[in-house]
């Protein structure tokens, strides 16, 4: 049987140990199963959506989004200056007070619904210029990112028209105009959580996608231009940092929501200090995800791996901290290791890739000083022996153990396929050790006893505490975090709240 | 001298590692998500052809129905030059001097179930006899079942036990244990029963007799996959895994050599480890196997039915 010639090979690190390992490189290896990016249409050039039209940039500038995959160039989109997220604002606003505020709700719900059935009409296309642009793997972006989308828009579009059902005996206006601000690793997902809803309760939106990942939202304005909702209502503009800026800053947002570092969270926290801006921030996590000795192990660590690799790491709940009782700890450690092994890491656009690129030259740099961090600090490092595409940002499954609370890769985000293992001996152990952490996004708990569930549950300071399962979501949960992880809830019927006004 | 049986202390089986019901479900349908095209499905199923026991388990076998089995199995489907042959013929224990005969000097082993099968219910020392009678016709393979009711009844010790005597019975021959998981009711017993056969010297652990609803699912093979891994890490020693019933289609038989690429590895990615307890199986893989050959579908009737 036809072998594949090995390239790059990694040799496995840590110390040599004489046990037996499985051995996963079969001679029964997978032909590649690449999706086809003829149907997917992405144009040489974006300009920003403004008004329900495409506009140029007063700025005149515009820069590249690359695919992460082969550092090829896919297209060119708009860079949004002060001037144009002024003529966004004010085109939300005319939008806001002569339309959408005075709409009845039932309208606006059948505008979202439509949106919804375009996205899930055109998920094919959606998913694979997800991939291109960000780099996740097509399995991913096709079975969770477009679906899950959809699924938001569908779900807030029923909300429209019973939001006195949703806060009985209160009544409720819109804010206003939304500002919204997302970050580059669930693009697409993220502009639906933040549009639907502000959508639903009466909101208009100026929304800018993340500099990397720009051409889903753009996609989406498309989308929504076909939908045919009324010029204004959703403006989308591209650019970086000062673009974003510019949307905090504007006196005329009335709502702020915003997904992203807490680094970026604090800055926006200080900017609309004193003013009457609502805000919703969704920030960094370090999730501890906790395996008691009486789990179920093999789905444990099936759960592990999903909760680190899913999306490169790239995922502000991700299951960075694994917490192991220290009679399991070697059980565990070796399982996951030889879980690694089977990892297809590749090209993003193959059916059978697991782990794709890391989303920007950027943020690999950032992954790899943390791995050599985690050396230095004496941690021992394990990576699988993939191998690993010649160009293209790519980085291997990694796993540090011998890890201790002090040390920087098992306080900070790393966000990437890092995870560093730390062991424990007692229940009150491990909760002390969970929650010494500036943030609180999520958890997870791994134990075959039901009480010990709800114990751990009650004590973890998490926004969402996953048991027995990992890096689950559902338009109707409420997801959001504790302490530095932000505040505010997205999703369900508290992800309404931070859009309506409330009155008796 | 040995201790009598009665006072070796064997492991706790009640304490078997839990199995998470949603967990190992989701896991294994990850395993259909694989894309098989081109020489990886070609030599995949070329793969599932040379893992397959055919079998014959009915009342009414013959000499004459199992002479046909026996040449099929040789002779897949001559039509098609350069197939492999299945590993096995699978029949009963009275069956397996004929089968023994007609495959002479083709490599492929006689199977033969034993031990009352498919109930089990029959005193022990016929179970005994039964397998020795089926070694002595010349059996490469014997199949046991395992006492589901007094694996019910907790007594993991007496169904211990009967394994370890079978497998004394059947001296040069393979053992594969089969655990009739559809009669066991959680992923949590299979993981029990696993650990119990394992632990008693079977060769292989088998899913089902294929008498009884539901018999292979992906789930239920995931669960005794990860048994062996686990086995395998504690004592070094391999055993075979053989999902019996229900897998009719190759594509669902490429999906279950995924899950052993993926839990197992390569070294059981051979009809010495693993095996597929499957009749109709043969045939849609022969179908598969024509059509990358020639990019034609034939229709079901241009292949033997033996």
């Amino acid at each position: 049987m036809a072998t594949k010639k090995k390239a790059v090979r990694s040799k496995p690190s840590g110390k040599k140990s004489n046990t037996i390992r499985l051995k996963f490189d079969t001679s029964w290896s997978y032909a590649p199963a690449p999706e086809s990016k003829s149907a997917a249409t992405i144009d040489k050039q974006y300009d920003l959506f403004i008004n329900g039209t495409w506009q140029k940039p007063l700025s005149k500038k515009y820069f590249s989004t690359i695919n992460p995959a082969n550092e090829e160039k896919l297209a060119e989109v708009a860079e949004a200056s002060e001037a144009d997220v002024n003529k966004a604002v004010d085109a939300a606003r005319t939008a806001y007070e002569d339309v959408w505020k005075k709409m009845p709700p039932k309208e606006r719900a059948k505008y979202i619904f439509r949106i919804a059935r375009i996205v899930q009409e055109k998920a094919r296309e959606l998913a694979i210029i997800e991939t291109l642009d960000g780099g996740k793997p097509i399995r991913e972006s096709r079975d969770f990112d477009v679906p899950t989308a959809a699924n938001h828009f569908f779900y807030y579009a029923g909300w429209a028209d019973k939001l006195e059902y949703a806060f009985p005996n209160r009544r409720t206006s819109p804010l206003g105009v939304a500002g919204q601000i997302i970050p580059w690793n669930f693009p697409l997902l993220m502009a639906a959580w933040k549009i639907a809803p502000a959508l639903a309760t009466g909101n208009t939106v100026v929304l800018k996608p993340a500099e990397t990942t720009p051409l889903t939202a753009l996609k989406l304005a498309e989308i929504i231009q076909e939908a045919d909702l009324p010029p204004g209502v959703v403006n989308i503009l591209t650019g970086a940092g000062a673009t974003g800026a510019a949307i905090v800053n504007h006196p005329g947002i009335n709502k702020i929501a915003f997904t992203g570092s807490t680094e970026v969270g604090k800055i926006i926290q200080r900017a609309i200090a004193g003013t009457n801006k609502k805000a919703t921030l969704e920030l960094g996590g370090k999730a501890a995800n906790i395996i008691f000795e009486d789990a179920p192990l093999d789905q444990a660590v099936e759960g592990v791996i999903n909760g680190i690799f899913f999306n490169q790491g790239h995922v502000c709940c991700a299951g960075s901290r694994l917490y192991v009782q220290e009679s399991v700890a070697k059980e565990v450690i070796r399982k996951l290791k030889d879980r690694m092994e089977s990892l297809l890491v590749g090209d993003p656009l193959d059916k059978n890739t697991d782990i794709g690129a890391i989303n920007s030259k950027q943020q690999l740099d950032t992954i790899r000083k943390y791995i050599s961090i985690g050396k230095k600090e004496g941690a021992e490092m394990y990576e699988s022996s993939c191998r690993l595409p010649g160009k293209g940002f790519y980085c291997r499954p990694t796993l540090f153990t011998n890890v201790a609370q002090s040390n920087r890769i098992a306080q900070e985000e790393i966000f990437g396929p890092v995870l560093a293992i730390i062991t424990f001996r007692t229940d009150d152990e491990v909760i002390e050790k969970a929650n010494n952490s500036p943030y609180g996004l999520s958890a997870g708990v791994w134990t075959d006893k039901g009480s010990k569930i709800f114990n751990m549950t009650k004590r973890l300071r998490a926004g969402v505490v996953w048991a027995n399962t990992f890096n689950k979501f559902d338009p109707a949960s409420p997801f959001g975090g504790y302490k530095e992880s932000g505040f505010g809830r997205e999703g369900g019927l508290h992800g309404l709240l931070p859009y309506v006004q409330l009155t008796s | 001298m040995p201790l009598p049986r009665e006072k070796i202390i064997r492991p706790d089986f009640s304490l078997s590692p839990r199995i998470d019901q949603v967990g190992v479900e989701e896991r294994a349908s990850r395993f259909t998500k694989r894309s098989i095209k081109k020489e990886t499905k070609l030599n995949g199923l070329k793969l599932v052809l040379n893992m397959i026991d055919l079998t014959t388990l009915e009342g009414k076998d013959t000499d004459g129905k199992v002479k046909q089995l026996c040449y099929k199995a040789m002779h897949p489907h001559d039509a098609l030059p350069g197939l492999p042959t299945v590993a096995a013929v699978c029949v009963y224990p009275t069956m397996v001097k004929v089968a023994k005969k007609a495959l002479e000097g083709s490599g492929i082993k006689v199977a033969s179930v034993t031990t009352a099968f498919p109930s089990g219910q029959a005193p022990r020392d016929v179970k005994i006899r039964d397998t020795k009678y089926a070694v002595a016709n010349g059996a490469d393979e014997v199949d046991m079942v395992i006492s589901r009711g007094k694996f019910h009844a907790g007594e993991y010790n007496f169904v211990y036990d009967e394994i370890a005597m079978i497998k004394e019975a059947c001296g040069e021959a393979r053992l594969k244990v089969i655990l009739e998981t559809g009669e066991l009711g959680t992923y949590d017993k299979v993981r029990r029963a696993s650990d119990i056969a394992m632990q008693a010297g079977a060769d292989f652990i088998k899913t089902s007799t294929g008498k009884i609803q539901p018999a292979a699912t992906m789930p239920v093979t995931l669960v005794m996959l990860e048994a062996i891994r686990d086995f395998y890490y504690r004592t070094g020693k391999m055993t075979g895994m053989k999902p019996a019933g229900g897998i009719s289609k190759s594509k669902l038989a490429l999906h279950y050599l995924v899950m052993v690429k993926e839990v197992l590895g390569e070294d059981w990615l051979s009809n010495e480890w693993f095996r597929f307890g499957a009749s109709s199986l043969a045939n849609d893989v022969l179908m598969q196997l024509v059509k990358e050959e020639t990019g034609l579908y034939q229709a079901g009737n241009y292949f033997s039915a033996d």
